[in-house]
């Protein structure tokens, strides 16, 4: 036998068992999971349907709902409108600077969500702010509460969308190309509706973000009953005055909420992908 | 008529100088080379889709070289053939016409009778996901004819296609091009698929292309 083809070594005895991997695995996997629900059964031992039932009678509460539902789909369909031409625009085509555009891009996600929210605050006290402002109102307005959840939800639905079109094969849009499309029939006929399930989880992504912002919104649209009031301020709120059953109601009325969006989206996807299967 | 004059295509570290070749109107031309030699980026040139540093692409006698891919009149056949996962086979069939806004009985007509040339009447409704090999070829070269384009490019068409059924698909592509008239450039790097097909062979080699012969 050459020494080019010399065969390893068995391994002497057994191979040492898999089972300390495997218990390894899920008792670290358990930890984190045993954290969650018990934060979750811990909220629901603290408070009653009689509680749910009185923080969903509050007409501060009431106002906070529609508005965060409100906010949230319009913070969706804007980070959307953003994220599909910027994720289209960073996975297809190569321009000078395009590390910088893509560094700027996570800054959001990497920024602490108060300093974002002082960022905004900044911004539109400078002449270019203030000039806008005169149209559309921001700063302590329900248009300042869509801008800050918009800043931080957007940047989610950017790396979702650069991650979906860079997962999408570009020949099929060269081959659009070649029968006859320009570059945008290319994109919205074939590159499109390829991304429908990138796009859908961008969305869900930017809504249950949207949904949990506070920081930036506490400092730029502020915290006021009936007006800029989202579903996080009613906890904080209502922590604040000691009033903290209706804070426990509020708070498991957002988780019922994310799950169910969380829910839904998954449940679409799997329907369409189960779909394209059969 | 395919025309290449000293092209010269650069593709990150990668570069194709001085490439010329010329296959005849109406002819059925093979370009041989192996795997990395460029082979695909030559036909990528042809279709547009590759910027070219120098040279001129000649397709029936007019520049192209600056022109864009959709107004080449080129069907392209890619490796594999990069089907539209969300459109079904009709639709593929129907996109280019769809594209240049030609009535709706006229699209179906065309559909049937790629259908029927392509032998894909029973796959119309349905989706890429499932397809063979061969049926995914097929629906590439029918959405690729679909416009009746004067110049047929096909990258490595049979590399996913059952060695049974490749004598059929040698006879549905000669029977194409011979009925379409279409000038033809065929790569692979399979030398029995070469002589089954081609009537002009080329080769790459070190970056240039060698005439290889022709067959009657």
């Amino acid at each position: 036998m050459t020494a080019g083809n010399q065969r390893c070594e068995t391994v002497k005895g057994h191979p040492p068992p898999d089972w300390p991997f495997l218990l390894g695995l899920a008792l670290l996997s358990s930890v984190y999971l045993l954290l969650i629900v018990a934060m979750l059964l811990a909220d629901l031992s603290f408070t009653t349907p009689g509680h749910l039932l009185a923080a969903l009678r509050s007409p501060e509460i009431q106002f906070s709902i529609r508005l965060s539902l409100i906010s949230c789909t319009l913070t969706t369909l804007l980070s959307l409108w953003i994220a599909v031409p910027i994720g289209y625009l960073l996975a297809r085509f190569n321009f000078p600077g395009k590390k910088l555009v893509d560094a700027i891009l996570d800054i959001p996600i990497v920024l602490p969500p108060l300093v974002i929210g002082l960022s905004l605050l900044i911004l539109f006290q400078t002449p270019v702010g203030k000039a806008i402002e005169r149209f559309i109102p921001f700063t302590y307005a329900i248009g300042g509460v869509v801008l800050a959840q918009f800043s931080v939800a957007c940047a989610f639905a950017v790396r979702t969308m650069l991650v979906t079109f860079g997962q999408i094969d570009p020949r099929g849009e060269q081959v659009a190309l070649t029968l006859g499309c320009n570059r945008a029939a290319a994109f919205w006929r074939v590159a499109l509706p390829e991304a429908r399930r990138g796009i859908l989880t961008a969305g869900t992504l930017a809504w249950a973000r949207a949904l949990g912002e506070f920081g930036p919104i506490l400092v730029f649209a502020g915290a006021t009953r009936m007006r800029t009031e989202v579903l996080p301020t009613t906890v904080f709120l209502e922590l604040s005055v000691g009033n903290i059953e209706a804070a426990v109601a509020v708070s498991l009325l957002m988780i019922g909420t994310a799950l169910l969006v969380l829910t839904l989206a998954r449940t679409f996807g799997l329907r369409q992908s189960l779909e394209r299967v059969l | 008529m395919i025309t290449l004059q000293q092209l010269t295509i650069q593709q990150g570290t990668f570069t194709l100088r001085d490439v010329s070749l010329a296959v005849p109107s109406g002819s059925y031309g093979v370009l041989m080379g192996r795997t990395g030699t460029g082979k695909t980026t030559i036909l990528e040139a042809i279709a547009g889709l590759r910027p070219q540093h120098t040279g001129r692409v000649l397709l029936n006698g007019v520049d192209v070289t600056r022109v864009r891919p959709s107004e080449r009149n080129v069907g392209y056949v890619p490796q594999d053939g990069a089907l539209f996962s969300t459109m079904t086979v009709y639709e593929h069939l129907a996109f280019a016409l769809v594209i240049r806004r030609e009535p709706v009985a006229k699209i179906a007509k065309r559909v049937h009778e790629l259908a029927d040339l392509l032998d894909l009447a029973p796959l119309l409704q349905r989706q890429p996901f499932g397809l063979s090999g061969g049926e995914r070829q097929r629906v590439a070269l029918g959405r690729a004819l679909a416009f009746r384009p004067g110049i047929l490019l096909l990258d490595e068409p049979l590399s996913a296609v059952d060695e049974a059924m490749r004598g059929d698909m040698y006879a549905l592509l000669r029977r194409v091009q011979q009925d379409g008239g279409v000038t033809t450039l065929h790569i692979t790097h399979n030398p029995a698929e070469a002589q089954a097909l081609g009537n002009v062979m080329f080769e790459l080699r070190d970056g240039r292309v060698v005439v290889e012969g022709k067959t009657s």
